[in-house]
């Protein structure tokens, strides 16, 4: 009996120590975190990678990585999450979700996260034109991550074929109209063959009218979100500007013009020129039957496109521990090594100076120049719109561009009854 | 007794009864409810404003285009395509070779996704390399701008609508041509009846109880199918194919304001509750069941 207490008292030890060994199994931190895939490709793969190398740097974090469908799928999702018992802890959502994410009292700011230099100077390597979207009163809600710009893609036998030089793309408006209508090609009957060039209405035509405004030198919105400047004249000139190719110019079709098959378009050489988002480069390196370029897009009085894509956010329903580990996991994904991979896999831009730095990226970019040019366009870029109730106000401006495009209202109509509206939105947000 | 046996008549109802209660009835009740408050903003619940969501409801210009919308997209798209699939139906009917195979063919629009389907004819009518277009410009015609025009997004969604709805509409048809009586015809034949004299006195009336069925279904639909939007115009341009359950999509998921959407669905509710009084009501009166 005597004997047996040793093992007795070994067994309850063991026992006890297994119940410890358990219970600091279970004290590792379990982070949940919804991302969404816009464009094509393996991407759900490409980012279970970088979780497992997170999980393996890190093995006293869980994540669990949850694909979330589209932008508009993963901010309901997330938010839907939020509200039910089982919320994430960090989510990749829509950039220009910041303001609404804030009225929801849903996200807290990256400041409150960045404690050592080293923090610091990781929240200051980002390019500061993809920071604007994550910016609001004085402070960081976002941090980029799978971000692009809107570029132009040219045809290059089609220049040559009508005399232009295919190393020389148009830099401002003027040659844009001067090449598209060289580019316009119409048969004996008058009827068109080949468009000069074409710009998406549909889907979001406030992001591709966001690009002729930079480019005028003017922006859409304050970093607040609280103000609009829809109907200030140099975007009432952009606008006119976008009917005038159609209409006036006759370099573009008129009416709108669909963003999902414009890509299709310009394969089958149906248009010389289309402006369309970086993530199609792939897509088009693969498709393209003819020599094809990227450029910048044209400037008026300046270069310019919106930024656009998708934005990192911490939740405030989260405990301290939960915080610092989702800060941990923010900053591995976004760290140079991670970014320049996934720009690779992606096609999506790498956010900051260090990523395009490495030797993967540098490699690629010198063997396929096309994907620097979103990288050389982001010293013109400007922030994509986004306010408060940034679903209406972006409708407003929607339905306000493709009124005019189709011929419904003037510029200056079209522009000043959309800022009235959305003044009358966002005044209680001042 | 008896009472035992309203007993069971009510333990056998009530499963049924429960998973409406849960999916429908008081999902009702509550978007009636919400119609009445302000949108909850950061999880706190909005105040209760009385009535005056309704009363932005009759400022709001897009809530009345799309009104008037879906009430043209109702109107062409249900007797179309009840039209068109009674004529199918008597078609496939008809003694005629390889007549499984062309059944099968008018069916294949229902069988596909309507966001397959949106895809498909998103292709079929974009310009430049989309069929429709193609095939005008080969015969001489000139290409129009299908969806990008104001005019002609519209009745672009209804010409594929119609595409889509009367293949599944001509299996009712079929199946009730089926079962007919045959010694009606013949009587007809005897009395040296034409075709359209038989079809109007024999084959319409006997066909009544399928029109009406059909016809509910078709106008719920016109109001409640609106997955091709997603794909064709989202409601573009500038609202010119916009319809109320998309709209009612956009207020809720896209502009979080989930009070105005539960009002405009208030609305739709009441619409379609005054169309099936209607039918019910009125319609079923004056049809002639055997």
């Amino acid at each position: 009996m005597l004997r047996k207490l040793p093992s007795l008292g070994r067994a309850v030890g063991l026992s006890l120590a297994t119940i410890g060994f358990s219970s600091a199994l279970m004290a590792k931190t379990e982070l949940t975190m919804y991302y969404p895939v816009a464009v094509g490709g393996p991407i759900t793969k490409v980012v279970d990678n970088m979780i497992v190398g997170f999980e393996k740097k890190n093995p006293d974090i869980d994540v669990t990585a949850i694909y979330a469908g589209n932008y508009n799928d993963a901010r309901i999702k997330a938010l839907a999450a939020l509200s039910s018992g089982k919320p994430a802890q960090l989510s990749v959502m829509f950039s220009i979700d910041v303001h609404e994410l804030m009225d929801q009292d849903a996200i807290i700011p990256f400041d409150e996260l960045v404690k050592t230099p080293e923090d610091k100077q990781w929240l200051n390597s980002f390019y500061p034109t993809l920071m604007q979207n994550g910016k609001a009163q004085g402070k960081t809600w976002g941090i980029p991550f799978q971000r692009s710009t809107i570029v132009m893609y040219y045809n290059k036998d089609a220049f040559r074929a009508a005399g232009l030089d295919p190393e020389n793309p148009p830099k401002n408006w003027d040659e844009l109209v001067t090449a598209g209508k060289k580019l316009t090609v119409r048969n004996s009957s008058g009827k068109v063959q080949q468009w000069g060039a074409m710009i998406p209405s549909t889907g979001y035509p406030y992001w591709m009218f966001s690009a002729l405004t930079k480019q005028n030198g003017a922006v859409l919105m304050n970093q607040d979100g609280t103000e609009t400047y829809f109907n200030k004249p140099a975007v009432v000139e952009a606008l006119s500007f976008w009917k005038d190719l159609g209409s006036k110019h006759r370099i573009m079709p008129d009416g709108t013009i669909e963003w999902g098959t414009l890509r299709q378009n310009f394969l089958e050489q149906k248009t010389a020129i289309m402006w369309h988002s970086t993530g199609n480069l792939t897509t088009v390196k693969k498709k393209a039957k003819f020599d094809f370029g990227v450029a910048m897009l044209p400037a008026q009085k300046e270069f310019g496109s919106p930024t656009g894509g998708g934005n990192f956010y911490i939740f405030k329903k989260s405990s301290a521990e939960e915080k610092a580990a989702s800060f941990k996991l923010v900053q591995y994904m976004t760290a140079p090594k991670q970014a320049a991979a996934w720009s690779e896999a992606t096609g999506y831009m790498g956010v900051s100076e260090q990523a395009y730095q490495t030797k993967a990226l540098s490699r690629y970019v010198d063997n396929f120049p096309p994907a620097a040019v979103a990288k050389d366009q982001l010293k013109y870029a400007t922030a994509e719109l986004s306010t408060h109730q940034a679903g209406r106000v972006r409708k407003l401006l929607d339905d306000a561009i493709q009124s005019v495009l189709t011929g419904e209202q003037g510029a200056e109509q079209a522009l000043s009854s959309a800022q009235k509206q959305s003044d009358r939105i966002l005044r209680r947000y001042r | 007794m008896n009472r035992t046996r309203q007993l069971h008549a009510w333990l056998l109802l009530l499963p049924a009864l429960a998973m409406l209660a849960a999916f429908t009835h008081i999902p009702v009740i509550s978007t009636l409810f919400n119609s009445f408050y302000e949108s909850p903003i950061a999880g706190k619940p909005g105040q209760f404003i009385g009535a005056d969501n309704f009363r932005f409801v009759l400022d709001d210009d897009i809530f009345w285009k799309v009104l008037w919308n879906n009430f043209w997209y109702a109107l062409i798209t249900v007797p179309a395509s009840i039209a068109l699939s009674l004529i199918m139906a008597i078609w496939v009917n008809s003694r005629l070779s390889g007549r499984a195979i062309i059944r099968l063919a008018y069916f294949t629009p229902t069988v596909l996704p309507m966001i397959a389907v949106a895809n498909i004819w998103l292709f079929f009518y974009t310009p430049e390399i989309g069929l429709i277009n193609n095939l005008l410009e080969a015969l001489g015609f000139e290409g129009q701008n299908w969806l990008g025009d104001p005019d002609l997004a519209l009745p672009s969604l209804m010409v594929m609508t119609i595409w889509k709805e009367a293949g599944f509409f001509m299996i009712f048809y079929l199946a009730a041509l089926q079962s007919m009586d045959t010694s009606l015809y013949e009587a007809a034949a005897i009395e040296n009846a034409g075709r359209w004299q038989t079809f109007k006195r024999i084959t319409w009336p006997l066909l009544m109880p399928t029109t009406l069925f059909i016809l509910i279904n078709a106008l719920i639909n016109a109001f409640k199918l609106v997955d091709h939007l997603f794909i064709l115009t989202k409601g573009g341009p500038n609202n010119a194919s916009n319809l109320l359950l998309y709209y009612i999509y956009e207020n809720a998921f896209s502009f979080f304001d989930t009070a105005y959407a539960a009002t405009l669905t208030s609305i739709l509710l009441f619409i379609l509750a005054l169309l099936a009084w209607f039918q019910f009501g009125f319609l079923d009166k004056k049809v002639h069941y055997r």
